[in-house]
């Protein structure tokens, strides 16, 4: 019960931390082409965003959670399982950042859940 | 036409996320097994749990190879493909069930094996596809 928590915690807070950050980054680039010289601005004015500490705060909660978790489940179940951000990223990516995705990411991120399933079933 | 030290360079790179990740998480595997599970859920019992968990050498390994891992990542992204490096990359899910069982001598039964193909395909299909959304007209 307890693993199943955390890995959810895992999920969804490095999920959204993920989704908070590639907005304020997509927000901070307006469109401009990516080259060294500017990427200092670019990285400063994404620090001037309140929503980005918001997703690297969730991110931290995600790596706290993992490293907990990780105290007494294997490795080689914890990391397959945390592949479920495949999928809560696909939906986070369509609801949140108005992404099309397609029919093969879609198909992909099936087989990804169904992976995760028989990683947990088998645990 | 990619030149052979650029293919050379994007393969190097390749190994070394394929192999800094799952090394990384099997160092803090190791760190935390060692550290044990907090005995409750309360504030102090957390902040000892983490105090003890940070005193690891294995912990600070494991975080120092996720950190190179990373800045590999992002400098093969700088140049590769995002839907390259990512099915290329899913091969790190076999690579830490490989260390889990070897080195840290983790059961892994065979419908764990089944599902990790299954992410790896699904990884896959996922880079087969545009990394952008604008470019899939």
């Amino acid at each position: 019960m307890r693993t199943a928590l955390l890995l959810t915690v895992v999920v969804l807070a490095g999920t959204a931390g993920d989704i908070m950050v590639t907005q304020v980054m997509k927000k901070v680039a307006r469109g401009e082409q990516w080259t060294w010289r500017i990427a200092p601005h670019r990285v400063g004015r994404a620090l001037a965003r309140g929503q980005m500490w918001m997703g690297v705060g969730l991110m931290a909660l995600a790596f706290f959670a993992f490293i907990t978790v990780l105290s007494w489940a294997e490795v080689s179940f914890v990391v397959p399982a945390t592949a479920a951000n495949y999928i809560v990223g696909a939906l986070g990516a369509k609801v949140l950042l108005k992404e099309r995705v397609s029919k093969t990411r879609w198909a992909g991120v099936l087989l990804v859940a169904v992976g995760v399933v028989l990683v947990c079933a088998a645990q | 036409m990619i030149s052979k030290s650029l293919r050379a360079r994007t393969n190097l790179f390749i190994v070394l996320v394929v192999m800094l990740n799952p090394l990384g998480n099997t160092f803090l595997r190791a760190g935390m097994n060692r550290t044990g599970a907090p005995p409750n859920w309360t504030a102090q019992a957390l902040v000892i749990f983490f105090w003890r968990a940070f005193q690891s050498g294995s912990v600070w390994l494991g975080i120092s190879l996720l950190l190179l891992f990373f800045i590999c990542y992002m400098l093969v992204l700088s140049w590769a493909d995002y839907s390259y490096v990512l099915p290329a990359s899913a091969g790190s899910y076999v690579v830490v069930a490989l260390l889990g069982s070897t080195v840290l001598g983790e059961h892994v039964p065979v419908g764990r094996w089944i599902g990790i193909g299954l992410i790896c395909a699904g990884a896959a299909l996922v880079g087969r596809t545009s990394p952008a959304t604008e470019m899939e007209n």
